[in-house]
């Protein structure tokens, strides 16, 4: 019993990490009034980017640094078209997601080809936190990814409360034109939190190609942008709550993985179905009290 | 120095019809680099691309092959568009039609082929519509963001299609996963002898010809446009929003679940994993470049079914990866899109 929570929980914390980081990523474009569709597309390509230049450099470091500056460069896309143009955002997003999955199957074929057998590299090095102690040894045996988005948590929470550049933030997703008002390029803001979004989820689906997985395959993110889109609603566009929300999906992930392996006589795929199924409910139940900033999907323009 | 600076101005109406063929130029400009990157000359790449494929009867017909399931698609996210429902979740929907079909189309022994089709479209409409319920009744009873449900709705589906494909539809003497192949009174008729052309592209232009009237010629379709251009507003003159809604959704996802009985019952015959190939999200760039109305869409969807043929014809014939076409897809939508607001302003010389 104690090593199947101990195991639980651990992967708990793995599972929760891709979404920590994308969700983080969407808050950022979603506090500053852009719903970013382009999630989905942008942790593809940042799994993509990540492998590749990961196994044709030796460095997995490497290959995160060029998957987060690939993502950075997606959210400024993201920005061209509706931070300056003002396209409609659900279209937007979408758009970008459907141009970025195109661009990553294509590059993984020119780059990569089409094998019999997975291209895999070697995948980042899990670390004990807390050495060999009893409980926590165990649980705390991550990659260092899951140690960072965990510790993001609080950042961005400090970041968008207590620094000057959050509320700058906060404030162009609430009122764009009082913002502007105040002094504030309401545009530059909403560009810098669309390339901090877009390197965040970039480094989500990274995560997934260089630490879980070490490989990329077309459908490695499998829903899980969206499923972060629906983490925000349920935390109510609060960080820690994001955390609480992703940790609630990777355990569930968790817990059906385990129970596959017990021999309950279910189909698995309704055990591989019952995470998006939890969210589902989740917002269900969350979504009729969440209040989104004010200027979320609102293009600003000076007139 | 010399000053720009850009300013608002109403665009000359020559220019409006021109702005698709702009942005298929500007599109095939961008995406160059790409063919470049494959190691092929773009410009033979787009003569493979959109001239190839009518150069000859048979990729000519292929072309309205690949474009039926698009064209109902289209048709299915316009519907739900123009009532202001966000259904992204055509995809799914298509997938729960393609079941319903791969399952009907094996009961159906000794029932005049007739009826074996009717029954699958009704039970592939239904299906559709089913897999539409659960979102379209979140949005309209909780307020729950339909984006969202619908796209995981699109990833929830592809847990019992494996289920059925790994298990109880799994060949027993293959172990292919894929289901049964459907009895020959269910087969969709072709149109066009020897060629994959199927009675699918008629249902098609029909479902096109049935939202253009309602859209434009019926009570229902003004509620649906009035609560599309504004809620509130529609509430206020008395329109029933959220069953207006609902209704939109339901319908839009029948329609979507169509494009599924027709890949099963006039291409495949049989459910496999992969039918759909994005064909939901392609309905998608389809509605928007149509401009969410049934004469656009019917063009839009065409276009499309060239590119996905011309993406076929240049993997085959430059070994470019056959996803440029999605690429291009994706480009094209945003380049247009940009295009639609650029209209209105020009950059001039600053006085």
């Amino acid at each position: 019993m104690e090593t199947f929570v101990i195991g639980l929980l651990a992967a708990t914390l793995r599972l929760a990490t891709p979404l920590i980081l994308g969700t983080m990523g969407e808050l950022f474009c979603e506090r500053a009034g852009i719903l970013n569709l382009g999630i989905e597309g942008t942790m593809l390509l940042g799994a993509f980017v990540g492998l590749v230049v990961a196994s044709a450099s030796g460095s997995l470091w490497l290959g995160l640094l060029v998957a987060v500056i690939t993502g950075i460069l997606a959210g400024l896309l993201m920005g061209l078209l509706t931070v300056r143009m003002g396209v409609n955002q659900h279209v937007s997003g979408l758009g970008l997601t459907l141009l970025l999955t195109g661009l990553s199957y294509f590059g993984y074929r020119i780059i990569i080809g089409q094998r019999s057998v997975q291209h895999s590299i070697d995948t980042f090095p899990q670390i004990a936190l807390f050495g060999d102690l009893p409980v926590l040894g165990p649980i705390f045996h991550q990659y260092a990814l899951t140690y960072i988005a965990i510790l993001l948590v609080p950042v961005v929470w400090w970041l968008l409360y207590r620094s000057s550049f959050g509320l700058k933030i906060r404030s162009a997703g609430e009122n764009p034109e009082a913002t502007d008002a105040a002094g504030v390029n309401v545009f530059q803001v909403r560009y810098q939190a669309l390339a901090i979004g877009g390197g965040l989820m970039a480094a989500g689906g990274a995560f997934l190609s260089l630490a879980q997985l070490g490989s990329f395959t077309f459908g490695i993110i499998s829903g899980r942008g969206w499923v972060c889109i629906a983490l925000i609603i349920f935390a109510n566009w609060e960080p820690v709550r994001v955390l609480w929300g992703a940790l609630l999906f990777g355990g569930v992930s968790a817990l059906q993985l385990r129970l596959q392996s017990t021999g309950i006589r279910l189909p698995y795929e309704l055990f591989l179905a019952l995470p998006y199924l939890v969210t589902i409910a989740a917002l269900a139940i969350a979504g009729r009290n969440a209040s989104a900033p004010a200027a979320l999907l609102k293009p600003y323009r000076r007139e | 120095m010399l000053k720009l600076q850009v300013e608002r101005r109403v665009a000359p109406l020559w220019f409006r019809p021109l702005i698709p063929l702009v942005a298929i130029v500007v599109t095939f400009v961008l995406t160059s680099v790409l063919i470049l990157a494959a190691k092929a000359n773009p410009l033979e790449a787009f003569y493979y691309f959109l001239i190839y494929p009518l150069s000859s009867q048979f990729s000519a017909v292929e072309v309205l092959v690949k474009a039926t399931p698009i064209l109902l698609t289209g048709a299915a996210v316009t519907f739900a568009f123009a009532a202001g429902y966000w259904n992204i979740g055509a995809e799914g929907q298509l997938l729960a039609g393609a079941i319903a079909a791969a399952w009907i189309g094996t009961l159906v022994e000794g029932v005049p082929p007739v009826f074996a089709i009717l029954l699958m479209i009704v039970a592939g409409f239904i299906a559709g519509m089913l897999w539409a319920l659960i979102p379209a009744l979140l949005k309209t009873k909780l307020a729950v963001d339909e984006i969202v449900t619908t796209l995981l709705m699109n990833t929830v589906i592809t847990f019992p299609i494996s289920f059925l494909l790994n298990g109880v539809w799994r060949s027993p003497l293959t172990g292919e996963p894929q289901s049964p192949e459907i009895l020959a009174n269910s087969y969709f008729p072709h149109l066009i002898p020897r060629s994959r052309l199927h009675l699918g592209f008629l249902l098609a232009w029909a479902i096109i010809a049935i939202i253009w009237v309602i859209l434009t010629r019926t009570p229902l379709g003004l509620h649906m446009r009035s609560v599309g251009l504004g809620q509130q507003a529609a509430r206020f003159a008395g329109v029933k929003v959220e069953r207006t809604m609902l209704i939109a959704a339901l319908v839009s996802g029948g329609i979507a679940g169509l494009a599924g009985v027709g890949e099963v019952a006039g291409i495949h015959f049989h459910l496999i994993s992969g039918i759909s190939g994005g064909f939901g999200y392609t309905g998608i760039i389809v509605a928007l470049l149509g401009g969410l109305n049934p004469l656009g869409i019917s063009l839009a969807g065409l276009f499309i079914g060239l590119i996905e043929t011309g993406a076929q014809s240049v993997s085959q014939a430059l070994g470019v990866p056959i996803y440029l076409g999605n690429v291009v897809e994706a480009a094209l939508l945003l380049v247009t899109l940009s295009m639609l607001i650029l209209q209105h302003y020009r950059i001039r010389r600053a006085a």
